[in-house]
């Protein structure tokens, strides 16, 4: 009995001494190993009387019990340790970089015709589109336009030798939905337009969206309320929206529609000309001679038409304030517009 | 159109706050796009006249002059070499302020006392250029205050007009327009009769009665040249932009000011005959006032007389028949030309006059006669003369007729959604002029004269709504049936595109649609683009015929800004010439460049032809994965070796490759740029998945390595693999190419990993081993493979 005692007393202390998992497993094989110090007093139970081996048996078992959790709790507070270590050694600055994985944007006139497609789409919109090397017809002729029309002046076409043009506005889009469509339509046509000017404020690219809806006892409020409806979400705040009666050779009432200054709220700024308005939109009702170009029945139907700058509405929401730069295609300008 | 309020308000009664009378003419469509002042601020300014000027003792350029306000005697010293004694001048007393800075002081100037300023018209604000000291004329009321006799302060409005409202270009219009906006008395020019003295007639042909149908004529003799125009007058024309030239053109053009009718003024004496008015003759010429010699053709109205060609008529008249300093007898011409006739003639000769601009928008055609009289009777005033009868000649078949429009109630309300009062109607349209009869459901409505922009229902309509004020009318969303959109599945919406492009760091970018002809020649496929016939510069001169050019420039100008890494697309219409017609199909072109990966601390590549392949993998990959195909090719502005047609489904849908090394070099592109140049709507065209059943029985991957020649392509590989035909074959990858060390010269190392699943069973070994063999089989037999040990 003393013998068993003095050996556990020796396997505690070896275990408790133990430094690493190796040495910890030596202690293992040298006292629970299949000859090891333990296991042998097992076998030396033999050589006792009968009557005194259950008794010596459950002390041994005891004593291997007692080595064995002395053995699995050393052996996990050694892993935990040298996982420990491992971490440390693993340990990286978190402020390091990330491994890249960059997302770039869309282009801000992209973006933005984007949105006003969202935004038209929500109210039952259609998204239509025409080809920008357009004919006489559909760009002048069929929009109220006729060749010696004094509102010629006011768009500065480009030519091509064969008397086609490059559309000057979104407008012919209006024209080929007609052609195609019966009322009700309601379409937006976004697109690239071309004028023959480039200056500090103009470039002879630029982009429109072109609103249309035909239908029947569609009126100037319906306008209205529409052209509101939308400046208000676009810019999101409710601004103030003012119609001014204008001209366009399209459309009959025509209006120009301004908002307050989104820059000075109307304390007259250098964006706004000091004039404490910006103007944002054309729009009106459909002119008949339109309709009876596309061969809508004017008597049963009426609509309205609204176009706007792209660039221009750009400009207004994100600030930038000078046009040439969505074309000079600047990643320094570009990468401001992320996702 | 410039127009001053002083003159303005003497044709309406009612006295408006400026920014009241801005806001009514903004919001009644005609814009006011600026107001300045007519002057510059000032005061204590009096009409003065010299009555002594006398050397200054020490200093000589300096003159000491005596000058009276009709009541005192004032000395000032003056330096202007056009002082004199008898002068009229405006003078400012001490105490006086010029403009913002300047305020005049007793002083002494080289020792002699000075008491007040003898100004220039420059420093009145009254002109840009310094030209001595102002001369008034004799008949100026010495001691009045210079600012009220001359109506100033004054301001000047600049009003932006619409081409459909030629009737604005005149006071007389603007005041109508203010008379109806306010609500008060419209106070026209009196119309006055001047009755001929002498029987002076010169008669006129109106040969082409379309383009002419009345032409009012008058000889004045004995008109007196010399005379200078009145300082009213002067100072009228300053204020609406019109400089003074001599006193005939400047009564024309107050005229044409005054009452919106463009005149001519020829010397009676150069005349030769009759006058006609016709079309040119083709390649009848004509020098005008300002010396350019204009060929004409047949479809330029002009007057002529028996022998030449006289004027550009409604444009501008010509230098052999204009007032000069030897005329004594005047022709006068106000006359009405058709529009359509005059309009684009201006354009076509660059000759944008006052008279084409209101021509081409239509001038009253029962005004003529009206300002002929009235510029006689200025004439008369000014320089005398005697003049002869009116001569009125006309084709009353040819005139414009009055127009009838009918306005139903109805339209009103169905355009307008307001319910107007008849009466309300009535006043409205007849303060514009119209004559309004109240008939069944409606008005009948005659057009007045000038008013050539309305002739349909919605024409009246706009006036309505115009004058009752477009943000009094009520606002409302259009009632629609709902109905749902079309969404088809296999449409891939451009959006999804744009953004996975987008999230593999490629930024959109949008470029010029026209581009340079050497460019596109370059960078194109060699073929020309469609030019413009009015390119703005040579480097945009065509339009695109890939995105090619747009892009390489953009990324120039990029690398140009030291970046090193430059990654773009662009959507657009690219355009290309088909026999008559022209492709305008919309294209997606990628552009890398540079680095594979922003600066990093984990490694670092150069981009290079399966980075942009794996792009337009993925871009296919978004909508179910049709068969894509690269296809060795050749492309002038790409590397021979590193250029690949694609096809999807079998279809040719674009180009990708490397520029070529000479192009890059040229470019001073320091790295290799990768570009593709793919049909948008085929990339954009899916299908619809259709479900297959799933195995649920175990893969299993087999690795083995083949020698093969090197120009066999990997193409060719998973042809013979896929001609098996065994549906257990699920993949086939490439995990490895080789060549060097133990591979022969002229051969190839690959390693495939096969993958294989059976739908129905777990392949056993046999199984397995069994395919494999046969995949070996296929491809030693198709393509001579060894197998590697």
């Amino acid at each position: 009995m003393k013998e068993l005692e003095l050996i556990q007393q020796k396997a505690l202390a070896q275990i408790s001494s133990a430094v690493n998992l190796v040495e910890l497993d030596n202690v293992r094989v040298l006292f629970l190993g299949k000859k090891g110090l333990i296991s042998s007093q097992m076998k030396n139970l033999g050589l006792l009387e009968a009557s005194e081996r259950p008794a010596a048996g459950a002390y041994i078992n005891q004593i291997r019990n007692t080595v064995t959790s002395e053995l699995e709790a050393k052996k996990f507070e050694l892993e935990l340790e040298e996982e420990r270590l491992t971490l440390a050694r693993d340990a990286v600055d978190v402020t390091l970089p990330s491994r890249p994985a960059n997302v770039a944007g869309l282009h801000p006139v992209s973006r933005t015709l984007d949105r006003l497609n969202k935004l038209f789409a929500s109210l039952g919109y259609e998204i239509a589109a025409g080809p920008e090397i357009e004919d006489d017809w559909h760009n002048f002729e069929a929009l109220n336009i006729p060749s010696h029309h004094p509102a010629r002046a006011m768009h500065d076409t480009f030519y091509f030798d064969d008397g086609r043009v490059l559309r000057t506005h979104t407008s012919p889009v209006q024209i080929r939905t007609m052609l195609e469509k019966k009322p009700p339509i309601r379409i937006v046509a976004p697109g690239r337009v071309y004028r023959c000017d480039h200056d500090l404020t103009h470039t002879p690219m630029f982009h429109q969206i072109e609103g249309l809806v035909v239908d029947e006892n569609i009126s100037f409020s319906d306008l209205k309320g529409t052209v509101i409806t939308f400046l208000n979400r676009f810019f999101e705040a409710e601004l103030d929206v003012r119609f001014r009666p204008s001209y366009f050779p399209f459309t009959e009432p025509s209006a120009e529609v301004d908002v307050k200054c989104v820059m000075c709220n109307g304390a007259k700024c250098r964006v706004c000309s000091f004039s404490g308005w910006l103007e944002v939109l054309g729009c009106g009702m459909v002119h008949p001679n339109v309709f009876h170009h596309v061969k809508i029945n004017h008597r049963k139907y009426t609509g309205f038409a609204f176009g706007m700058g792209v660039e221009r509405l750009a400009m207004l929401k994100y600030g930038i304030g000078d046009i040439r730069l969505f074309f000079e295609n600047d990643l320094q300008f570009l990468s401001q517009f992320h996702g | 159109m410039k127009a001053s309020i002083s003159w303005l308000k003497n044709f309406f009664s009612i006295d408006l706050p400026i920014e009241e009378m801005i806001s009514r003419l903004t919001m009644a469509g005609l814009e006011v796009d600026g107001v300045e002042n007519a002057s510059n601020e000032f005061s204590d300014v009096f009409v003065g006249s010299i009555q002594k000027v006398e050397p200054h003792p020490n200093a000589e350029k300096l003159k000491v002059c005596q000058v009276t306000d009709g009541v005192d005697l004032f000395q000032v010293v003056c330096g202007a070499a056009n002082a004199r004694v008898g002068l009229i001048v405006p003078f400012a007393k001490p105490g006086a302020i010029l403009g913002k800075d300047i305020k005049i002081k007793r002083a002494k100037l080289r020792g002699i006392e000075s008491h007040g300023m003898l100004c220039g018209a420059d420093e009145l604000g009254l002109a840009d250029e310094r030209t001595g000291l102002m001369e008034l004329p004799q008949n100026a009321p010495i001691g009045m205050a210079f600012g009220a006799w001359l109506s100033l302060p004054d301001q000047i409005l600049d009003i932006d007009l619409t081409p459909n409202r030629g009737d604005c270009l005149s006071l007389t219009g603007l005041g109508r327009e203010l008379a109806v906006l306010t609500s008060t008395d419209f106070h026209s020019v009196p119309h006055r009769v001047v009755n001929p003295v002498t029987d002076e007639i010169l008669s006129v042909v109106l040969e082409n009665p379309e383009g002419c149908p009345i032409y009012v004529g008058r000889v004045i003799s004995d008109v007196d040249i010399t005379r200078t125009t009145p300082i009213w007058m002067i100072e009228r024309l300053r204020r609406s932009g019109i400089r003074s030239v001599d006193v005939i053109v400047d009564i024309t053009n107050y005229v044409m000011l005054e009452l919106g009718q463009p005149m001519h003024a020829f010397d009676r004496n150069l005349l030769d005959g009759e006058i006609t008015v016709r079309f040119a003759e083709e390649g009848e010429t004509l020098t005008l006032l300002d010396g350019k010699i204009l060929i004409l053709s047949s479809d330029v109205l002009i007057i002529a007389d028996d022998k030449k060609p006289l004027a550009l008529a409604g444009i501008m008249g010509g230098v052999h028949s204009g007032i000069s300093n030897k005329t004594t007898t005047i022709f006068l011409e106000s006359a009405f030309f058709n529009p359509v006739i005059i309009a684009g003639k201006a354009r076509r000769y660059a000759l944008n006059t006052e008279a084409s601009t209101r021509y081409e928008r239509g001038v009253d055609w029962r005004l003529p006669q009206r300002a002929c009289e009235r510029a006689t009777e200025l004439v008369q005033e000014i320089c005398g003369g005697r003049p002869g009868p009116v001569v009125v000649t006309e084709v009353v078949d040819a005139l414009p007729a009055i127009k009838t429009v009918y306005l139903s109630s109805a339209r009103i309300k169905q355009q307008l959604n307001i319910t107007l009062e008849t009466d309300n109607v009535c006043l409205i349209l007849e303060s514009l002029g119209f004559s309004v009869s109240i008939v069944d459901g409606g008005f009948e409505c005659l057009v007045p004269s000038w008013r050539f922009d309305v002739s349909i229902e919605q024409d009246l309509i706009e006036e309505l709504a115009r004058i009752y004020g477009y943000n009094n009318l009520p606002i409302s969303l259009p009632a629609q049936a709902l109905s749902m959109a079309d969404i088809p599945e296999t449409q891939t919406p451009q959006a999804r595109l744009k953004a996975y492009l987008v999230d593999q760091d490629i930024q959109e970018v949008i470029t010029y649609s026209f581009v340079a002809a050497d460019a596109q020649k370059s960078l194109g496929d060699g073929c020309n683009g469609i030019r413009l016939a009015n390119p703005i510069a040579s480097t945009m001169a065509e339009m695109r015929r890939s995105l090619f050019p747009g892009l390489v420039d953009a990324v120039r100008y990029n690398v140009n800004r030291q970046l090193t890494r430059v990654r773009l697309f662009e959507i657009g219409q690219c355009f290309v010439q088909q026999n008559s017609e022209i492709d305008q199909s919309e294209y997606l072109g990628l552009a890398i460049y540079g680095q594979a990966e922003p600066i990093n601390y984990t490694g670092s590549r150069l981009v290079d032809f399966f980075d942009l392949k794996g792009f337009i993998d993925g871009l296919v990959q978004l909508n179910g994965g049709k068969i894509l195909e690269f296809v060795a090719g050749v492309h002038p502005a790409l590397a021979e070796g590193q250029t690949a047609d694609i096809f999807l489904e079998g279809q040719h849908i674009g180009v990708m490759g490397r520029l070529t090394p000479r192009l890059a070099r040229d470019l001073d592109l320091p790295k290799p740029l990768y570009l593709a140049n793919l049909r948008l709507a085929q990339l954009l065209n899916g299908q619809v998945t259709a479900f297959k059943a799933i195995s649920r029985y175990p893969r299993v991957t087999r690795d083995l390595a083949i020698l093969v020649d090197q120009d066999i392509t990997w193409n060719q590989i998973t042809e013979v693999v896929g001609r098996l035909g065994e549906s257990c074959i699920q993949s086939v990858d490439l995990f490895d190419v080789y060549t060097g060390r133990g591979v022969p010269d002229g051969k190839k190392s690959l390693a495939l990993s096969l993958c294989l699943q059976d739908r129905d069973t777990t392949l056993d070994d046999v199984a397995i081993q069994g395919m494999v063999e046969k995949v070996i089989d296929a491809l030693q037999s198709c393509l001579h493979a060894e197998l590697r040990g």
